[in-house]
C-alpha cells in the first residue's frame, strides 16, 4: 500500500466498512438474481454520492473534492473485494475524467454538478466490435449545418443502461484505424433515433448495445477538438484503465483471501492442505505477484495524479500485470477450492466471472503489452 | 523546513561534493570482486574510496561513531542516485565483502560496544573484506543441520569442519562462521556465531571453478582454527537467530535485479540492434517481442514495488519482510533477462572466448549462467517460498522438524 495521507486512510476505511456492511457479495448476488436491467442498487449509488465519492475527480469550485486518482482507486479497490455494482467508475471516475481532461468551461460548469449530485451518469461508448479498438472507430459523425449528426452502433458501452449520458466516439473523418479523424461527443441517451438494449454477460453486470439512427447534436456537443479527439479519447480510457487496474487489484485480493482461509481450514489426509508443500509454495508465488500487482495498480494511479510522463505505460502496465494476476488467481481460486468452488451457492463463480469481464474491458493484457511494446518503441 | 526543502539541500550539498571529488575518469569503474583495481587506476580508485569514506558515504545509513553517515533511507536514496547520476560508484561493499552488506548490519544490532569499535570501522572504510562460513558439504538449503564444531578453551573457541560456498574466503582477511558449540542440544539450539581472522595456520581456502569460469567461491577447511570468545556474536547458542537477522540483511542485499549505478542499454535497444524491425518499427520476431514485452513489465512491476517499500517505510530504515518476495522476484527478473538477452544474441551470444565476439557478448554468456546460482544462494528460490508460506501468510509447516 502506497504511503497515504489522513484523509486517504479515512476514506479508504470508510469504503472499505461501508462496501463489507452495507454492499457484501450477498447484495450482489441478489441483485444478479433479481436481474435488474441497470445492473445495480440505486440505493447503493445513492449512498456513494451521499460520501462524496462521485466528486473525488471534480474541482472544488465545481462542487467536488479534487482528491484525485490514488484516492478513487483506494474506493475502487475496495468495492472490487465485495464485487459491488454501480455506475461509480463509469461516471464518477470515467465520465469526470472527460470532462476533466476535455470539457469547456461550460460543459464543465454544466455537467460537474450533475455528476456529484448523481443526477447525471456518463458513460464513455467506444467499441464496436468483441475487441477493445478504439482506434476502429466506424460510428459516422456527418456535419449537418451547425452540428453533426450521428449514425452507427456501439457495444459492450459499460453501464450503458443506467448512463443518462455518453461520451461517444465518432469519426469525423479518416478510415477505422485511423488516429485522425475521431471526435468525442456528448449525447444523452434519450436522444431521438438512440436505441439501446441490455447485454446479459456472465459476470451479470451492466453493458448496453446502442444504435444511433441519424441522432442530431448540436455543436456544443464537441467535447475537445474535432478531428484529433483520439489523444483525448487515449488519455481517457488510461484513466479508466488505472481505475479498472485498482478495482481488479481488490476483486483479486479478495480471492486470494477466500483462498488462503480455505487453505487454513480445510482437512484433507488428516491435515490442513495449506501444510501441503505443493499448496504453499503456489500460495506464496501468487501472494508474491500480488504484491508486484499492486505496485503497477498504485503507480498508474499516481502517475495519473503527477501528470507523470511515462503515464501511458504505467497504465498500460497496470491493466496488463493486474490483469494477469486477476487471471492467475482466479483460476486458483476455483482450483484450490476444489468441487466446493463450482458451485454456483459459494461465491468463487462470481469472481472468476467477473475476472474475465474486467481483463477485456478498455483493453486486455495482449492490447496492453502491444501497446506497452509500441510507446516504448519496438 | 519541509522534508523536501531539507532533501533538496541534501542533494545539493552531494552533488557539489562529487564536483570536487569524483573524478570523472572514475566513471562506471568499479572494483573487481577478484580485488584488483584496475592497475592504472588504482591509486585514483583508491583515493575516491577514501574520500568516500572520511564522509561515510561508503555505508551511508551506520552511526557516524562507526565510519557511517548517519543518513535516513530517504538521504541514502539520493546519495545513491546523485551518485547514479555522475557514474559514480561506490566501492566500499564490493571491497569489504560481505561486510557491509550483511556481518556490519547484523553487529550493529547484536555486537558488543567493543566489537562495533573494532570491526566496524575497516568495514566502513573498504580495507576489511569479510567471508562467511554458513553452508557445509552436507548443509545447503537445510542449513542448521550444520556439523562444524567450536570447543571452549576458556578465553577462545578451537574449531574443526568444512565450509562451502564462502564467497570470496580466499582473499577477505575476516570471516563470519556459523559454528556447533553444543552438539548435546536440539538442531538448531546449540549453534553459535564466531568471527574469526583468516590469516592464521588453521584455515584454509581453495576456490572452486563454477560453469561460468569464475570462482568466486571456495571451499574453506578449519583445522584448529582458533576465535576469541571476545569475537562471538550474540549469546553463546543463540547463533540460529543472530543468523536469521543475517540472511534477512542477505536478502535484502539481493533485492535488487539490476546492479546499482549499472547504466546499461536497454533490452529493447539490444534487440532492436540484433533481431532488426519491420516497416512499423516492430522487432521482427514476434513471439519474442511478446516475451521480452512480458519480461520488462516484469522488470517494471519489480522495480515499482521496491519504490513502494522505500516509501512505505517513510524514512525509516528496516529490513522488510517482504526481502523473501523480492528476492524471489529480482531472481526471476535477473534470469529472465540474462536467457531473453542470450536468445536474441542468437549464436553471437553463445561465445566463449577469441575475437569474433563482442565484450558484450562474452559478458552476455558469463552472466547467464552465473544466473543460475542466483536462485540458489542465499536460501534457494523454495526455501524462500517456504519463508513467504509460513512466515507471511501463516501456513502451518510445510517441512518436518527433526
Amino acid at each position: 500500500m502506497a504511503a497515504l495521507t489522513e484523509e486517504q486512510t479515512l476514506i479508504r476505511d470508510q469504503a472499505k466498512s461501508w462496501a463489507s456492511e452495507q454492499s457484501p457479495v450477498r447484495r450482489f448476488r441478489e441483485l444478479r438474481n433479481a436481474a435488474v436491467e441497470t445492473a445495480y442498487w440505486p440505493e447503493s449509488f445513492a449512498a456513494m454520492v451521499e460520501m462524496g465519492w462521485t466528486g473525488i475527480l471534480v474541482p472544488e469550485a465545481h462542487g467536488g473534492s479534487d482528491l484525485g486518482y490514488l484516492t478513487f482507486g483506494l474506493i475502487l479497490e475496495e468495492l472490487g473485494r465485495q464485487l459491488a455494482a454501480s455506475p461509480l467508475l463509469a461516471s464518477g471516475l470515467i465520465g469526470a475524467s472527460a470532462l476533466r481532461l476535455g470539457g469547456s468551461d461550460a460543459q464543465q460548469a454544466s455537467w460537474f454538478p450533475r455528476l456529484v449530485d448523481g443526477s447525471a451518469i456518463l458513460t464513455l461508448a467506444v467499441d464496436e466490435g468483441p475487441h477493445h479498438a478504439p482506434a476502429r472507430t466506424a460510428l459516422a459523425a456527418s456535419r449537418d449545418g451547425a452540428g453533426f449528426v450521428l449514425s452507427g452502433s456501439k457495444t459492450f458501452v459499460l453501464e450503458g443502461m443506467a448512463a443518462t449520458d455518453l461520451v461517444v466516439a465518432a469519426r469525423t473523418s479518416g478510415r477505422p484505424g485511423d488516429h485522425a479523424g475521431i471526435t468525442l461527443f456528448l449525447v444523452p441517451t434519450d436522444a431521438p433515433g438512440l436505441a439501446r438494449q441490455r447485454l446479459i454477460t456472465a459476470d451479470s453486470r451492466g453493458y448496453a448495445q446502442i444504435r444511433f439512427e441519424q441522432v442530431a447534436v448540436g455543436p456544443d456537443a464537441v467535447l475537445g477538438e474535432i478531428d484529433g479527439g483520439f489523444p483525448l479519447l487515449d488519455a481517457i480510457l488510461d484513466c479508466g484503465r488505472a481505475g479498472l487496474g485498482a478495482e481488479m487489484l481488490g476483486t483479486a485480493g479478495a480471492s486470494f483471501d477466500l483462498t488462503l482461509d480455505y487453505l487454513k481450514t480445510r482437512k484433507q489426509f488428516g491435515k490442513v492442505i495449506g501444510s501441503f508443500q505443493a499448496l504453499g509454495h503456489r500460495a506464496a508465488g501468487l501472494f508474491t505477484r500480488m504484491e508486484l500487482a499492486r505496485s503497477c495498480a498504485e503507480a498508474a494511479l499516481q502517475a495519473i495524479d503527477g501528470n507523470a510522463d511515462d503515464r501511458a505505460e504505467l497504465c498500460s502496465l497496470s491493466k496488463a500485470k493486474v490483469g494477469d494476476f486477476l487471471h492467475e488467481m482466479s483460476c486458483e481460486l476455483i482450483q484450490m477450492h476444489g468441487g466446493i468452488g463450482m458451485t454456483d451457492e459459494y461465491d468463487a463463480g462470481f469472481y472468476l466471472k467477473r475476472a474475465r469481464a474486467l481483463e477485456a474491458l478498455y483493453g486486455n493484457q495482449a492490447f496492453h503489452r502491444e501497446r506497452y511494446a509500441r510507446l516504448l518503441g519496438y | 523546513m519541509s522534508e523536501t526543502a531539507e532533501l533538496n539541500d541534501f542533494r545539493a550539498e552531494v552533488r557539489s561534493w562529487l564536483q570536487t571529488n569524483f573524478p570523472s575518469t572514475l566513471e562506471g569503474v568499479s572494483p573487481a570482486m577478484e580485488g584488483d583495481e584496475h592497475g592504472a587506476q588504482a591509486a585514483e580508485l583508491a583515493r575516491w574510496r577514501e574520500r568516500l569514506a572520511e564522509r561515510g558515504w561508503g555505508v551511508p545509513t551506520w552511526p557516524k561513531e562507526y565510519g557511517g553517515a548517519g543518513l535516513d533511507h530517504a538521504q541514502a536514496r539520493a546519495l545513491a542516485q546523485e551518485m547514479g547520476r555522475v557514474g559514480a560508484i561506490n566501492p566500499i561493499p564490493t571491497l569489504a565483502g560481505m561486510g557491509a552488506t550483511m556481518v556490519g548490519p547484523t553487529m550493529l544490532e547484536y555486537g558488543t560496544e567493543d566489537q562495533k569499535r573494532r570491526h566496524l570501522p575497516g568495514i566502513a572504510a573498504g580495507t576489511v573484506r569479510w567471508c562467511l562460513g554458513l553452508s557445509e558439504p552436507n548443509a545447503g538449503s537445510d542449513l542448521a543441520s550444520l556439523s562444524t564444531r567450536a570447543e571452549d578453551r576458556g578465553d577462545h573457541f578451537v574449531i574443526n569442519g568444512q565450509k562451502i560456498w564462502t564467497s570470496g574466503a580466499d582473499i577477505s582477511q575476516w570471516c563470519g562462521a556459523l559454528v556447533r558449540t553444543d552438539p548435546t542440544a536440539a538442531k538448531h539450539k546449540g549453534i553459535s556465531f564466531v568471527m574469526l581472522p583468516m590469516d592464521q595456520a588453521g584455515v584454509e581456502t581453495r576456490p572452486i571453478r563454477l560453469i561460468s569460469g569464475a570462482s568466486p567461491f571456495c571451499e574453506t577447511f578449519f583445522n584448529d582454527a582458533r576465535a576469541d570468545k571476545a569475537d562471538l556474536l550474540g549469546e553463546l547458542n543463540d547463533g540460529w537467530n543472530v543468523i536469521k537477522r543475517l540472511l534477512q540483511h542477505e536478502r535484502q542485499s539481493q533485492t535488487s535485479a539490476g546492479g546499482p549505478g549499472a547504466r546499461t542499454e536497454a533490452l529493447q535497444d539490444i534487440a532492436r540492434r540484433y533481431l532488426g524491425v519491420d516497416a512499423d518499427g516492430r522487432l521482427e520476431d514476434a513471439d519474442l517481442r511478446s516475451r521480452l514485452t512480458r519480461h520488462l513489465m516484469n522488470a517494471a512491476a519489480h522495480r515499482l514495488t521496491a519504490q513502494r517499500i522505500t516509501a512505505e517505510a517513510k524514512g525509516k530504515v528496516n529490513v522488510s519482510a517482504a526481502a523473501s518476495i523480492m528476492k524471489n522476484s529480482a531472481t526471476n527478473v535477473a534470469q529472465e533477462r540474462a536467457e531473453l538477452m542470450l536468445e536474441l544474441m542468437g549464436h553471437q551470444g553463445l561465445g566463449w572466448d577469441g575475437d569474433a565476439f563482442s565484450s558484450e557478448e562474452l559478458g552476455a554468456v558469463r552472466e547467464w549462467l552465473w544466473g543460475k546460482a542466483i536462485s540458489i544462494y542465499g536460501g534457494s528460490y523454495e526455501v524462500q517460498n517456504n519463508i513467504i508460506s509460513k512466515s507471511i501468510l501463516g501456513l502451518p509447516e510445510t517441512t518436518q522438524k527433526d
